[in-house]
């Protein structure tokens, strides 16, 4: 089911939020209107305002107004909050750790017709190898709802990428985010479905398909990139002995690199990487990019087919 | 300021310069040029200025200093040191292994620090956080930011007067340490500041100027920034020497700026500062 689009449930949550606690500003970087978030400036007016088109600026402000008590969300593109940003985040914010929480929106394919120069397809990447900052990545609309939430109740940096638009429902309204846990979707013994973002959907649809097609997939939700659940990963490779990833991102860096990480210290199994694969980004609408870079439900179903075909030839040869 | 309250400071300074010759000396090499440009402001804001409390670093209300350019730690921490914050011993473990004294401010490790800076630019950014923050909560506190001029060549110092102007943050007051140095050479053979007083006026501050080394002058000029209040924040540009008040640095010009100090020139250098009369 269709359900609202991201930034209205954004606009909504942090409206509560910041009249849950008057502590919590929101800094727009002249993409109030893109977000939803400009009504806001209204609403809350001293608390939610637009510091215009200067990222690292905005940044390096919210850790001051941090280290004064405030709880500071920077809210602008992906591409801008991680890329354009990536040393204030550092030093001014994770390095000398200020509660500031970052919402990047429209990563990856999900910046469609503003094209390239807008994918955030490495903002993972970049933020990941940063210490001391915590990386989400909200599959759907509850799921957004509960990480606002959480990561404003919790003390340091956060970043989380969300698309704009209205993404199918994944999880049932009694959903409950659990922050550092692999959300395991669907139980298989075959082979190991990792998405994430808006990706999840898709590899929804394609376990079932997959199911159709006598293959027991097990995927898994990884809303919470870092710190990553290694130990969930592990599980699961250790029962399917197959991974494939599909992440709305560069494959060098995000998802992929993570869980390859997670498997190859206690238990390497092939991973076979989907998103994007170190090429540049490009306009179009996300259906038309998640087939064309090789990540729409079909790619999911087609890698899932050869990680287990490839892993029972293995096996057989042996 | 009367003529004691003068001569207390300038003693207070040698102090405070003495402090970052011990720093940096111990700690095999650090920013001493820049360090000792700026000493005498540190000391008149720590001295005679800023609200603060050494017992509590963390005072509710407390006026804040952020030293963007972050380099220039041992000035802080010869101040903080001298101030009470910690003892003064400590300067001898700058840069040594597991120390809370990196030359690079860092706010987690030391107390008395305000933000960690570092990295050029961002400190005046987090001066503007503290200040919006604090005109919002009805804080009365006074933000200090002291920038270099070489430091001026980051965009982001223009981006944060930009939003300074713009929050109408008259509770903040900027040191521009104008030295003419930097790390490679002078200003204007590398990318020139030009006229800070025009450049800062023209973005909508109200600009002062003072010898950063005369405190009766920077207090002038203080007082004129926090009683001048009309919203615009305020810019105080100091005429500074790089490496002030130690000879052969000051000889050295810009290569003051990340020097080695061997202990015989600590020595020398600190039995001229405790003889000269700035």
């Amino acid at each position: 089911m269709m359900t609202l689009e991201m930034r209205t449930v954004l606009r909504e949550t942090l409206a509560e939020e910041m009249t849950r606690n008057e502590k919590i500003l929101l800094f727009n970087a002249d993409l109030g209107k893109a977000n939803d978030t400009h009504v806001l400036e209204d609403a809350f007016p001293g608390r939610a305002i637009n510091l215009g088109i200067a990222e690292q600026n905005i940044l390096s402000i919210s850790a001051g107004a941090a280290s004064y008590g405030m709880i500071p969300i920077v809210n602008t593109f992906a591409a801008f909050a991680s890329r354009r940003a990536c040393d204030q985040i550092a030093i001014s914010v994770a390095y000398a750790n200020q509660n500031v929480k970052i919402i990047g929106t429209d990563p990856g394919i999900s910046a469609e017709l503003n094209g390239g120069t807008h994918m955030g397809i490495e903002d993972i990447g970049v933020l990941r190898s940063i210490p001391n900052i915590t990386l989400m990545e909200a599959c759907d609309a509850e799921e957004l709802r509960q990480m606002i939430r959480y990561m404003n109740s919790v003390h340091g940096p956060f970043y989380l990428r969300m698309p704009r638009r209205a993404i199918l429902e994944v999880h049932e309204p009694n959903y409950k985010f659990r922050f550092g846990k692999a959300d395991l979707l669907r139980q298989g013994k075959d082979v190991t479905i990792i998405a994430s973002g808006i990706t999840v959907t898709d590899a929804v649809q394609a376990a079932s398909e997959l199911a159709n097609s006598g293959i027991d997939a097990e995927l898994i939700n990884m809303h919470t990139l870092k710190p990553i659940d290694a130990e969930g990963i592990v599980q699961s490779a250790m029962k399917t002995g197959a991974i494939v990833t599909v992440e709305n991102h560069n494959v060098l860096g995000g998802l992929r690199s993570a869980v390859a990480e997670a498997v190859t210290e206690k238990f390497p199994v092939r991973i076979y990487p989907l998103g994007i694969r170190d090429r540049k980004g490009q306009v179009g609408r996300v259906a038309y990019l998640k087939e064309a870079y090789g990540f729409d439900a079909n790619s999911i179903c087609e890698t899932a087919i050869k990680a287990v075909r490839e892993k029972r030839s293995v096996a057989n040869a042996r | 300021m009367d003529g004691k309250r003068i001569e207390y400071l300038k003693t207070q300074a040698k102090e405070v310069r003495k402090n970052i010759i011990t720093a940096v000396c111990a700690g095999v090499t650090g920013h001493v040029g820049g360090s000792l440009s700026i000493a005498d402001a540190v000391t008149l804001l720590y001295f005679h200025v800023m609200h603060v409390n050494p017992e509590n670093p963390h005072m509710k209300n407390r006026d804040r200093l952020i030293l963007s350019k972050g380099h220039c730690g041992p000035a802080l921490y010869g101040a903080l040191a001298l101030k009470g914050y910690f003892p003064k011993e400590e300067l001898l473990t700058m840069n040594q292994p597991g120390t809370h004294l990196p030359s690079h401010c860092d706010m987690l490790l030391t107390p008395g620090v305000d933000m960690t800076a570092g990295s050029l630019g961002q400190g005046l950014s987090c001066a503007v956080g503290i200040a919006l923050a604090a005109k919002l909560t009805g804080g009365t506190e006074t933000v200090y930011a002291i920038i270099g001029d070489g430091e001026s060549q980051e965009g982001q110092i223009w981006e944060a007067s930009m939003a300074a102007v713009q929050r109408k943050l008259d509770n903040l007051i900027v040191f521009l340490d104008y030295n003419h140095m930097q790390v490679d050479g002078m200003l204007e053979d590398i990318v020139d500041l030009l006229d800070p007083v025009k450049k800062w006026g023209a973005f909508g501050f109200r600009v002062y100027e003072s010898d950063g080394h005369d405190m009766k002058a920077m207090h002038a000029a203080i007082e004129k920034a926090k009683t001048e209040r009309d919203g615009r924040p305020a810019l105080i540009v100091l005429h500074t020497v790089k490496g002030k008040g130690v000879a052969f640095l000051e000889k050295m010009g810009p290569s003051n700026h990340n020097a080695l100090i061997s202990p015989e020139q600590a020595k020398a250098a600190i039995a001229e500062i405790d003889k000269d009369v700035i």
